[in-house]
């Protein structure tokens, strides 16, 4: 109720319009106003920078970071500060799963999260049981949520409390370290600057700038390497140089961490080991294309390989290596569909992380609209051993007919799951027996993914498929993307695995088309339960993979189809 | 790229592509249309290609693709017709229509989707529904029904790309994507205008007009007629369209007029059932014996039979002719031709405004005869005519589309012209430079470039100061100046004193920030001048405009692309009623009276004697009437006991009137002093013109009829006409028309019948087939001379100066749910909910001070009367500023305004004066 009331003895010169008997004015402009006090600390938290629209994820994860959730009252003090509309805030806000909005009147999440991963090779450990028996035994200063993929299907079941990513977890040691906080990430030992510059490293990089090397010239050597994109598209990666170089300048780069696929941990494996070797590929692509600007692009599931990019990338500009601020580490935010290229570059400008049409390729309309060499975090790593060591070092690692070696993410019912350096080209028969010690006790092998959630499900029977791009991988309409590698058991229901890898499409899909918004929740409405509708999955993933903006809808049909086709016995 | 014209195939077919041109918009341009839901074939809609109903199948590559975002390329082989893309299109129909309510529940059974989905013969959905969202009614103007939506973000281009409202969002990912407003609030409290673009906008009737929406969400935008017309009010004359449901208006779009583009504001679109308002004038009415006239009538305009009794047409028409024949057929003090005067208005229609002034000036006798142009940019104009010798725009305000740097000064367009506001957010959404200068922070800061708060009354000193540095640093186009102008030299040395220093103590803004923007200003390719109220309601009202003239010939930021001088109009006809002549001292089309040639040019045209001096204006009439010089008035659509500044000292003046006969369509605060009220027809009930802030004539429609006995203005115009001895005998607008073509040359090449078929024509106009110039003077100014004149203009502070005991500076304005006096908007229902109720908006500052919360109730006084109303925190209001809306009655601003005038505008300094604010005693909460 207001204090303040009009007095009684004052009339207005003339009563009021008949305008429906009398109203209370509205006491505030229209709209939720900014709270000064909130306006403050995010102020305060932002310590001065000059406010820049593509930071405004950066900018949340301070707040996320600092209070533990985002209050509507901190996003519209953003806002405001930024000059952007609330509305803007908030859909990038939740877009992304490690942002917690917490609107007026709502409760702050509990002090400590804990993310259960729930993809395929997690699921294969055990996840949902250990889920709902977290959730019984948490405390109330626990959350217990299911997560896709953290890229440590190795060590599956996987989870973590807070940053603290852990392998092989159990109830007990997640609520032991969720008890004693123990949520910071532990930090993995890496080769360091020193370490890679005394094994010659950067060297290449100094070849390349001091004109030893040419453009022309390593983008032949690249060619003649046969180095292709491992992030999952394997497009040849001098190809991609001479196009992205035809444009007219200002030039970006921008590298692809965000290794989502679910099943893949090589990239993390890399970074965690040898960051420089990837640095200095990234440098040399940039110096190829003459990029204005890099941008590391990472995962935020991975945060010691964000603290590890932070101090190193620190350490070069400080050894001279690289100008002050010219590699810009982005930190994402939970959000699968950022790995496809374009939607990452959506959410580098600050985005929500939504595919680009195409064309134009980002090779010509990339980030902020200027021409942009995007590449994985392996491609560029092979770069300096490459041109170290020759192109004809690389090209020879693969198996007849296919060149270089690949990194498979291995995980699943073997024995010695892991990062397996391997010949391009290799079986899954051979990546089990030759490389993972065979099958796990008790396990006999029934069926694979080849490569990740959207390549698709094979038979044992097509355990004698080479791995690789395009090929009779393709024939048999699966794919090897990023070589994710899940290997499954007679243990296993692959009705079970197509509707864990819909969910997981259905979860990150970015909501952007029909088909794949609309498709990935019907198609999993449908398989729920096993009583599948093949006719019409069969004409659904038609639409989907005809019609959908982007790969993610495209290839999420692939599990159903590939089940449906390989696997008719589990639906009798 | 634009380059040429592109050859493909389509379906088999060569079809020829215009450069840019979308698969889907040459499909469409040869006759074949594509489903489509998520692209709107509008202007100012980008294609989004998210919806995937309009796939279509190109040789050659692996997956479909989407026509209305596909451009084709020379030889591609494209089919529409192809099994997979239609199978595909029909799957993506399915799946949306597996979470759509039935049809037969459909908020929109008309709808694109619904259209489409039976076009393509797709009438059921084998895909399990999801859980339908709760519906959102929190909105007195729309209905929210997310169950329907597809997501397909038109909405949200619609509010953040067309509009720039910013308010609609799609949050969260995949399958729990959802619109959201602002924080996913529902859309009654968010910061949502109402413009409804969104609804407009939307496929499947997730968002609708709650007026065509039954309780349970039901609906259909199903006319039975529909008719094209003219927004009434503001000066932007948005094209609408009534959709119209048993004779009455069931909802409005916007059309594509020239001005609008298909856009409204919440006024245009939800702003009309006024007219159907039980306060409707629907019988002429007769102050009743012995009804007293007093300064403060205590009369409830629900009820005007309290106080008048209702008559005849003719007995009506009679008193009110024989009233005014009275006063003007008698001598002596107060009488005579000259003790009469009429306000026309600029609500009404050219026509009406011809006949009227043509009546005050051929009835009556004398050239009293004014109108509301006095109150909002009499100066504007006075400094216009002087320099440039036209009063009107140089360039449409649309012309921000070809403009670099914008300055917008005092004005609130986001709040009084919106629609002409999302241009300019749209312009700096583009990269274009937003210069707002204004005391008062308001919605278009957010978009500002560079806002620069002056300190009320400060504005010559800070324009000065500009040109000042445009001078010492030569940035002034010396080519244009030569070719173009008159009087640099003499301004030059004026100028010389008002360094950015100096000026800086006056105008509160720091000299390197007006460095800064007549930098900006003066090397910008193409620059554009808006200006608004707080310019122009001023003592100095006419040097702020000269300063702005100055400041734009010196530059040569005018006649070309991008580039002009802009008053922002008002009233929906201010510019036409201006031109037709409601003015004192001229005749139609600024004919001077004083001038011979025009006396001629007139009385030939009349067939009678006219008075050779200029009359009074709005203020100095009513200060004639309190001389009892002016004894009698006709007052049409006016209602200065609600906008003259001082309006106690108005409505004493209104009292003491022998004989006051106001037309209007309903009981307004100045027809309580009538001694006759003749019922009128509302804008959606009659035919007529009205020219807009860009001087595009445009047609309104006659949608409705009107209630009772109410008549069309010109009509009864002309029946008073005849009774006061005029031999009148127009059969309607259209023959008043054709008159008004031969006083005004204006209208050349513009004629009714153009008007009806082209809805919109913009003068001047080169040939009947041309469509009339948009920017204009680039070659010669319509001065003797042909150049532009500079003239120097003096630091002259505001008149009424805060001191101890009025300590604040009280402003005045609009809100963007009121219309001036809000005879007709506080009767809309829409409206009425938004803003129900006067306030006073302070700053946080000094809410904080006086220990005020929002919507607490403070005292506003000023020398002149005093009001009381609920405070609101604003925040772009500096400290020691209030603000008051005038469009409430039970607050009224004017009460309090200084009447003082600028000297040449002769317009009231409404925008400034001294005032004390007190909150009021804490009282123990009522019921």
């Amino acid at each position: 109720m207001n204090k303040h009331q009009p007095s009684s003895d004052f009339k207005p010169i003339r009563p009021g319009r008949g305008t429906g008997g009398k109203r209370k004015p509205r006491g505030f402009p229209k709209g939720r106003q900014v709270d000064p006090a909130a306006l403050e600390e995010v102020q305060a938290l932002l310590g001065g920078r000059e406010v820049q629209r593509d930071h405004l994820i950066e900018y949340l994860h301070l707040i996320q970071d600092k209070y533990g959730h985002l209050s509507a009252a901190h996003m519209a003090a953003l806002g405001s500060h930024m000059r952007i509309p609330m509305a803007e805030v908030y859909e990038v806000a939740t877009f992304y799963d490690h942002f917690d909005v917490v609107k007026e009147g709502e409760e702050a999440p509990a002090e400590v999260t804990i993310r259960v991963c729930d993809s395929l090779s997690c699921a294969l450990a055990g996840a949902e049981d250990l889920i709902a028996d977290l959730k019984q035994k948490a405390g109330k200063d626990v959350r217990v949520l299911h997560a896709p993929c953290m890229g440590r299907c190795h060590c599956a079941p996987a989870a973590a409390v807070g940053k603290n990513y852990m392998d092989h977890v159990t109830t007990e040691s997640l609520l032991q370290a969720a008890e004693s906080r123990d949520v910071k990430p532990h930090m993995p030992n890496y080769q360091s600057l020193e370490a890679y510059k005394a094994e010659g490293g950067y060297g290449v990089l100094e070849t390349c700038r001091t004109g030893d090397k040419t453009p022309d010239g390593v983008i032949e050597e690249l060619l003649e390497a046969g180095l292709r994109g491992l992030g999952g598209a394997g497009f040849p990666s001098g190809q991609k140089w001479k196009f992205v170089r035809m444009e007219q300048g200002p030039r970006y780069m921008c590298i692809n961490g965000d290794e989502g696929e679910p099943g893949t941990f090589k990239d993390r494996h890399y970074l965690e080991t040898k960051p420089h070797q990837f640095l200095e590929g990234m440098l040399i692509g940039a110096w190829a294309v003459e990029a204005k600007r890099v941008y590391i692009y990472m995962r935020d599931e991975y945060p010691t390989v964000l603290k590890i990019l932070a101090d190193e990338i620190t350490a070069i500009e400080e050894a001279g290596i690289v100008e002050p601020g010219y590699v810009e580490l982005r930190r994402g935010a939970g959000a699968y569909i950022c790995g496809e290229e374009s939607a990452m570059i959506e959410s580098i400008e600050g985005k929500r992380g939504l595919p680009r049409h195409r064309p134009p390729f980002v090779a010509k309309v990339g980030v902020f609209g200027k021409p942009t060499l995007v590449h994985n975090v392996e491609t560029v790593y092979w770069m300096p051993e490459i041109l170290a060591k020759g192109a004809e070092w690389f090209a020879s690692q693969g198996k007849e007919g296919h060149k270089g070696a690949r990194s498979y993410s291995v995980s699943g019912r073997v024995k010695n799951p892991g990062v397996v350096l391997a010949p391009a080209g290799i079986t899954v028969n051979e990546l089990i027996n030759d490389y993972c010690g065979g099958m796990l006790d008790g396990h006999s092998f029934k069926g694979y993914l080849p490569g990740g959630a959207s390549g698709g499900i094979l038979p044992a029977s097509k355990g004698d498929v080479p791995l690789d791009f395009g090929g009779p991988l393709t024939e048999l309409g699966c794919l090897v993307g990023s070589h994710a590698v899940v290997v499954m058991s007679d243990k296993d229901d692959m009705r079970d695995a197509a509707l864990n890898l819909l969910h997981f499409f259905e979860d990150e899909s970015c909501g952007q088309c029909t088909p794949c918004r609309v498709g990935c929740e019907k198609a999993t409405k449908i398989m729920t339960g096993g009583d599948w509708d093949q006719e019409l999955l069969t004409e659904l993933s038609g639409a989907m993979m005809d019609a959908s903006i982007c790969g993610l809808g495209q290839a999420a049909p692939n599990p159903i189809l590939t089940v449906m086709k390989y696997f008719p016995e589990e639906f009798k | 790229m634009m380059t040429g014209k592109i050859t493909f195939s389509l379906n088999g077919k060569d079809v020829v592509a215009e450069p840019g041109e979308t698969i889907w918009q040459a499909a469409k341009r040869v006759g074949t249309d594509i489903p489509h839901l998520c692209w709107k074939d509008a202007t100012g809609y980008r294609a989004d290609g998210n919806c995937r109903a309009c796939m279509v199948e190109i040789d050659g590559e692996r997956t479909l693709a989407a026509s209305c975002i596909r451009t084709p390329t020379e030889g591609m082989v494209v089919k529409s017709e192809s099994e997979r893309a239609k199978k595909s299109r029909d799957m993506v129909f399915e799946l949306l229509m597996a979470d759509q309510p039935a049809k037969e529940d459909a908020h929109d059974a008309v709808s694109s989707f619904w259209s489409w989905a039976d076009a393509m013969g797709v009438d059921a959905s084998r895909f399990p529904q999801r859980s339908a969202p709760a519906p959102d009614s929190s909105h007195p103007a729309m209905r929210v029904n997310l169950d329907a939506c597809i997501h397909c973000n038109l909405c949200v281009r619609a509010c953040r790309e067309v509009q720039v409202n910013d308010v609609i969002g799609m949050a969260g990912r995949g399958a729990e994507e959802k619109i959201v407003f602002d924080f996913d609030d529902p859309m009654g409290q968010s910061t949502c205008v109402a413009c409804g673009e969104c609804v407009q906008a939307c496929p499947t009737g997730a968002l609708m007009p709650a007026s065509i929406v039954d309780e349970a969400g039901r609906g259909a935008r199903t006319s039975d007629a529909e008719v094209n017309s003219v927004c009434p009010y503001c000066g932007v004359g948005c094209q609408i369209t009534y959709k119209l449901r048993d004779g009455e208006i069931a909802w409005v779009e916007g059309r594509g007029g020239p001005a609008n583009e298909n856009r409204l504001c919440v006024k245009g679109r939800f702003g009309f059932d006024y007219v159907s308002s039980p306060e409707r004038l629907t019988k002429p009415l007769i102050r009743k014996e012995g009804v007293a006239k007093s300064a403060h009538p205590d009369m409830d305009p629900t009820k005007p039979l309290d106080n008048f009794r209702e008559a005849s047409w003719e007995e009506a028409l009679d008193l009110a002719a024989n009233g005014l024949k009275a006063v003007r057929d008698g001598e002596g003090k107060g009488k005579g031709r000259k003790a009469l005067a009429g306000f026309g208005s600029a609500k009404c229609s050219n026509e009406e405004a011809y006949i009227f002034q043509k009546l005050v000036r051929t009835g009556f006798g004398s050239n009293n005869v004014d109108h509301c142009t006095r109150l909002c940019h009499a100066s504007s104009v006075a400094a216009l005519m002087e320099t440039i010798g036209s009063g009107a725009v140089t360039a449409p305000f649309n012309a921000v589309k070809d403009s670099d740097v914008i300055i917008v000064i005092g004005a609130n367009p986001t709040g009084n012209h919106p629609v002409a506001a999302t241009y300019f957010k749209q312009a700096a959404k583009r990269g274009a430079k937003l210069i707002l200068m204004d005391p008062r922070g308001h919605d278009l800061s957010k978009h500002a470039t560079h806002m620069l708060q002056f300190k009320p009354g400060g504005d010559v000193s800070m324009l000065n100061a500009m040109m000042n540095v445009i001078v010492e640093e030569e940035l002034y186009d010396k080519q244009y100046i030569q070719a173009h102008t008159d009087g640099f030299e003499k301004l030059k040395v004026h100028l010389a004193d008002y360094t950015p220093e100096k000026m800086s103590e006056i105008c509160g803004i720091e000299p390197d920030v007006l460095r800064d923007v007549a930098r900006t200003y003066a090397r910008a390719e193409a620059a554009i001048i808006f200006w608004g109220m707080g310019v122009s309601q001023h003592v100095h009202g006419t040097d702020n405009a000269r300063c702005l003239i100055s400041l734009a010939l010196m530059c040569g930021q005018t006649g070309r692309k991008g580039t002009g001088l802009h008053p922002l109009r008002g009233q929906n006809n201010v510019q036409g009623a201006s031109d037709a002549g409601l003015i004192p001292m001229v005749f139609p089309d600024y004919a001077k009276v004083g001038d011979s040639q025009n006396l001629n040019k007139f009385e030939d045209l009349w067939q009678t004697k006219l008075d050779p001096e200029p009359g009074l204006t709005v203020v100095e009439i009513m200060d004639a009437v309190h001389e009892g010089d002016i004894t009698g008035m006709y007052v049409l659509g006016e209602n200065p006991a609600m906008s003259d500044p001082d309006a106690g000292h108005a409505r004493e003046a209104l009292a003491k009137l022998d004989h006051l006969v106001v037309q209007d369509i309903f009981l307004t605060e100045t027809a309580m002093f009538a001694d006759v009220i003749l019922p009128a027809t509302a804008w959606p009930e009659k035919d007529g013109t009205v020219s807009n802030t860009n001087r595009t004539v445009q047609m309104g429609r006659k949608a409705l009829d009107a209630p009772g006995d109410a008549r069309p203005d010109w009509w009864i115009t002309q029946e008073l006409a005849k009774r006061i001895g005029l031999d009148w005998s127009y059969e309607g607008p259209a023959d008043i028309f054709a008159e008004m073509k031969l006083a005004m040359p204006s209208l050349d090449n513009i004629t009714w019948e153009r008007l009806m078929v082209e809805s919109g024509v913009t003068y001047p106009c080169l040939g009947p087939d041309q469509p009339g110039e948009d920017i204009v003077f680039g070659d010669r100014f319509p001065t003797a001379d042909g150049t532009g004149k500079f003239v120097p203009a003096e630091v002259i502070p505001p008149d009424e100066q805060p001191d101890e005991d009025y300590p604040f500076v009280l402003t005045t304005g609009r809100q963007l749910e009121h219309w001036h006096t809000g005879s007709m908007t506080r009767r809309a229902s829409t409206l009425d909910a938004i803003e129900p109720a006067p306030t006073a908006q302070l700053s946080p500052a000094d809410m904080k001070r006086f220990g005020l919360e929002a919507g607490d109730f403070v005292r506003v006084e000023t020398r002149r009367g005093t009001i009381e109303l609920a405070a609101r925190p604003t925040g772009g209001i500096p400290e020691g500023v209030v603000f008051l809306p005038f469009a409430y009655v039970e607050a009224a601003a004017n009460l309090l305004t200084n009447p003082v005038l600028d000297p040449f505008g002769k317009i009231p300094e409404f925008k400034f004066c001294a005032a004390r604010v007190e909150p009021l005693k804490v009282t123990e909460a009522a019921e």
